[in-house]
């Protein structure tokens, strides 16, 4: 199983700060898992719909669409950061 | 050694760099970096865990490129009120030169790299900026 968290208005338009999923086999790459995530409701599709926006952190380190996702602890999906 | 913290609570910048230059004679330079919040309140969400992880990468990037530095980096998050402080970068080395580029740096990188969110009242959601992008990609090794 792996931890899912999300924040910002991504949490906002999914309705959730996260949830526990188990990933399917054939989802390997974090493209791969937005677009399974993505079907999993309307909320999740309208915060997932403008990839360019989205901003994806595997175990706590910031992942490119091409990064596995196999054996993730946890994944969280976020804005572009605002701090400072 | 360049320290880093995150909390919801004020901080004092003369305290920090009253710890970091306590006992020292060898340290040339202070520079202190304060972010205040600008005209309206806000709320500033963070990702714990990856917080502290990304703000100490950073922290620690800055010790390898300015050997000898020593620094504090505080964050806050939750609500603040306009006109409030909500990051602090205090760096002390030998030199001013070495101080003043390891703030720069520590401020351009964290900005890009550490899971913050901000919300404004009234406003929404801050739009990330493209020239932060580039003041944090001037610092990229070739």
């Amino acid at each position: 199983m792996t931890e899912f968290l999300y924040f910002a208005w991504v949490r906002e338009r999914i309705g959730s700060g996260g949830e526990t999923l188990a990933i399917p086999p054939e989802v390997a790459t974090v493209a791969q898992l937005l677009d399974w995530l993505a079907a999993r409701s309307p909320g999740h599709e309208a915060a997932l719909a403008d990839r360019g926006a989205i901003r994806v952190a595997v175990d706590q380190d910031f992942a490119g669409l091409e990064a596995p996702v196999a054996g993730a602890a946890e994944i969280a999906i976020f804005p572009p950061v605002t701090g400072g | 050694m360049i320290a880093t913290r995150v909390q919801a609570g004020a901080f004092d910048a003369a305290a920090e760099v009253a710890a970091l230059t306590a006992g020292r004679s060898d340290l040339g330079a202070v520079v202190t970096f304060t972010g205040l919040v600008r005209d309206v309140a806000m709320t500033l969400e963070h990702y714990p865990g990856m917080t502290e992880r990304q703000l100490g990468a950073v922290a620690a990037e800055a010790a390898a490129r300015w050997p000898g530095l020593v620094g504090s980096v505080v964050h806050r998050f939750g609500a603040l009120a306009p006109g409030e402080a909500i990051v602090l970068v205090v760096t002390a080395g030998r030199h001013r030169g070495e101080a003043f580029a390891a703030a720069e740096f520590l401020m351009d990188w964290l900005k890009t790299r550490a899971p913050f969110w901000k919300h404004e009242a009234g406003a929404g959601w801050v739009g990330a900026k493209a020239s932060d992008d580039d003041a944090a990609a001037r610092w990229e090794r070739p």
